[in-house]
């Protein structure tokens, strides 16, 4: 145990003189959490309309002001050639052409239908969709607003109305940062905590003080419970930091309790660094180790549902969510801070991410070798 | 020039030797564009929804039957009240809830107005808000039905053609992104550490004594990550087409060459990384920890800019990834020429020549 407390000494000596490095580790989460949530919104708004209006007429007129009255919408130009609003699409100026053909209104009046072009910038896919569903709300409001001018009140059915009524829980002004701030802050603390621990032990590989380590009675197990707990208590500090300004900035202030937070932020914290150790038992220079933790950093950034949801990947790319810690802490800190959910409900998580811990320390011990090969 | 020859060689050499970065360096982007391409979308689908039916009409079986059918959800059809839906929604598996209450159908037929509950989760404000639109116009359009169904006058109907990308697939938007965020994190992060490395080994000072001038020993050491990067860039083409069925209706040699000044840049920005820091640890922190979050959110294919703030909107400019981004999308998928893309190309190789005079000047030919 002596052993142990003569580790830690030389390790948090070593992180505490490494100005340069450890300034960037607690600025840079703390900067990009006051930055980043704030860019992060995927609310469709701000949908940039061409109207090209061949006809020119009251009705075409009356169209156009409801929809442009809608709120939705930005007018990026209004004209009546399809050309000129279709360089509009490729400059990205616009997302979506709203043709009017000519004879709308003759066409309305005497045939009683008319149709409509939307030509829709579809890259993204889901702003096309929302893009063109308000429109089409729109038009079928514009649709009966004529039709209970035109025709005779008697003649028409009452129509049965079926009101819903959402209710949004949890989020009622639908606060976006709420959601996005926890999450951040937790890929930060996996950037952070993942990269430091996958690079130490290299670090003494490939300046040569390892050897000095290895001569020594130092049982493996020790060394390694030694690098580990200063990146462990480093996680901790960096997680609690940012659950301040989330706290003071954002005005999050978690739902659910704090303690059973951290206990799920200590056994993360485990798995992500014995997946560090892991790296570096496989790696002889840091190179090779950055390059290792980038790879799968990047498969953690993007896979971990901060960004997209889960649900809609296929299923073979869900199955491979199941093997990435930062998935259960993302959910879990979503689950407690802004639902305030309890032991019972991430139970799953914590035994996920447990049994993933316990794997990867075990095999990080075991493949950590005294002698070199 | 054969002495510059021969230092290009040795860094080759050098980087070809550690097989285990190299086949990083390769494998990693075709396994993440395959990946990323398949997986990432921002469509809501396959929700997970609790439908709590009270009333157990024709009219409620008939929504449930349309909800059932639109492939956005996954019902589970149970008696729930309130607090087993807050407990429901605190597990995290059911994203929202709808209550048709007793007597739906009666009501709707002789009241003409009936009233159905949607209750949502919106911890995530954006599902929540896709979910109720899908339920609300499923709902909306089951109402339209309802009427006797004889010529109904004075209807618009919407001809909507999408354009690019007709099957709202999640890899156009997607997969661009991918591509400048990746090969912008390699080439950074790779130049700044493996110059930086001879310099915390000692090595540098070897390379500096030599008679070859300081500056090209840098270049040198940029060339093999130029070569792996275009190697790279072709990879990644090739899969879009071959595996993930994206077009490239713009001309190839505009794509690769526009790549090569995005390459520029981002190996540029390694090197001035690599000016400003004196260890491997540091350059890594700087360019993994302060690059990978902003490139992802601010880079405009996550999060669409114009929805930022605008200091946010202002700050997304100095991002390299996202003038990229949209280069990519108006070659690759759009099929605009050169004339479309000149202001984004000016501003990468602007950004490219800061990058390399900042870094020239903070370059020192002497070891302190």
């Amino acid at each position: 145990m002596r052993v142990l407390f003569y580790i830690l000494q030389k390790e948090f000596l070593q992180l505490s003189r490494n100005r340069a490095v450890l300034r960037m580790l607690f600025m840079s989460p703390v900067i990009q959490l006051l930055i980043l949530p704030m860019a992060a919104n995927y609310e469709v708004k701000n949908v940039n309309l061409a109207i090209v209006d061949h006809d020119r007429s009251s009705y075409s007129q009356r169209f156009v002001a409801k929809v442009l009255s809608s709120g939705y919408f930005k007018l990026a130009d209004f004209g009546s050639d399809y050309n000129q609003a279709f360089t509009l699409i490729e400059k990205d100026k616009a997302d979506i052409i709203v043709e009017i053909p000519a004879g709308f209104e003759r066409n309305l009046l005497r045939e009683g239908n008319q149709k409509l072009l939307l030509a829709v910038n579809a890259i993204n896919g889901v702003k096309a969709l929302m893009g063109s569903g308000y429109l089409n709300a729109i038009i079928v409001d514009f649709n009966n607003e004529l039709r209970s001018e035109l025709t005779a009140p008697q003649s028409l059915n009452p129509l049965p109305v079926i009101e819903t009524n959402p209710y949004y829980w949890y989020n009622p002004n639908m606060t976006y940062p709420w959601f996005m701030v926890p999450g951040i802050l937790v890929m930060l603390l996996t950037l952070v905590s993942g990269n430091m621990a996958s690079t130490n032990i290299v670090k003494e590989k490939e300046i040569g003080t390892i050897e000095q380590i290895n001569v020594t009675p130092i049982k493996k197990q020790y060394f390694i419970l030694g690098k580990l707990i200063p990146f462990w208590v480093l996680g901790i500090v960096i997680f609690s930091i940012g659950l301040l300004v989330a706290r003071v900035v954002y005005g999050i202030v978690p739902l659910g309790n704090l303690g059973l937070l951290y206990l799920f932020l200590a056994i993360y914290l485990f798995a992500l660094l014995g997946f560090g150790l892991l790296i570096s038992t496989y790696s002889e220079t840091q190179q090779q180790a950055h390059s290792l933790t980038f790879f799968f950093v990047m498969i953690f950034n993007m896979m971990s549902g901060l960004y997209t949801p889960i649900d809609s990947m296929p299923h073979w790319a869900q199955d491979i969510t199941y093997f990435i810690p930062i998935k259960y802490f993302v959910e879990v800190i979503r689950m407690i801070v802004l639902k305030g959910s309890t032991f019972h409900d991430i139970l799953f998580h914590l035994g996920a991410v447990l049994a993933m811990g316990i794997v990867l320390n075990t095999w990080a011990i075991f493949n950590y070798q005294k002698t070199s090969r | 020039m054969d002495r510059l020859l021969n230092f290009i060689k040795k860094e080759f050499l050098q980087v070809f030797r550690d097989r285990k970065s190299l086949l990083m360096l390769i494998g990693l982007p075709v396994v993440q564009i395959v990946l990323f391409g398949f997986a990432l979308t921002n469509e809501i689908k396959n929700a997970k929804i609790v439908v709590v039916d009270f009333a157990k009409d024709i009219g409620s079986q008939q929504i449930i039957t349309k909800l059932a059918s639109s492939g956005y959800f996954q019902i589970k059809k149970t008696l729930m009240n309130h607090d087993q839906i807050e407990a429901a929604f605190k597990e995290g598996n059911v994203k929202l809830a709808i209550v048709f209450p007793d007597h739906f159908y009666e009501e709707l037929l002789h009241l003409h107005s009936a009233r159905i509950e949607v209750l949502a989760d919106a911890s995530d404000p954006n599902t929540a808000t896709t979910l109720v639109n899908y339920i609300t116009s499923i709902i909306n359009d089951y109402d339209g039905q309802l009427l006797p169904s004889a010529d109904v006058p004075y209807q618009i109907t919407p001809e909507i053609r999408m354009l690019y990308n007709p099957d709202l697939k999640g890899a156009p938007n997607f997969v661009p992104g991918v591509m400048a965020m990746v090969l912008l994190l390699i080439c950074v992060m790779m130049t700044s550490i493996s110059i930086v490395r001879e310099k915390e080994l000692g090595t540098m000072e070897v390379l500096l004594v030599s008679p070859v001038r300081p500056i090209m020993v840098i270049v040198s050491k940029m060339i093999p990550y130029l070569v792996i990067s275009l190697v790279d860039l072709a990879s990644i083409l090739l899969l879009s087409v071959y595996a993930l069925g994206l077009p490239i209706r713009g001309s190839i040699v505009l794509l690769f060459a526009i790549s090569f000044v995005f390459i520029i840049t981002a190996l540029s920005l390694g090197l001035l990384i690599s000016t400003v820091t004196s260890s491997q640890e540091s350059a890594m922190t700087l360019s993994m920890l302060s690059m990978m979050l902003p490139t992802t959110i601010l880079g405009g294919y996550m999060f669409p800019i114009e929805n930022m703030p605008v200091p946010l909107q202002l700050l997304s400019n100095v991002v390299p990834a996202r003038w990229y981004y949209i280069i990519i999308k108006a070659v690759m998928l759009k099929g605009l020429g050169f004339s479309y893309i000149w202001k984004e190309t000016l501003i990468l190789s602007g950004m490219a020549i800061f990058f390399l005079v900042v870094s020239l000047r903070n370059f020192k030919p002497r070891l302190e």
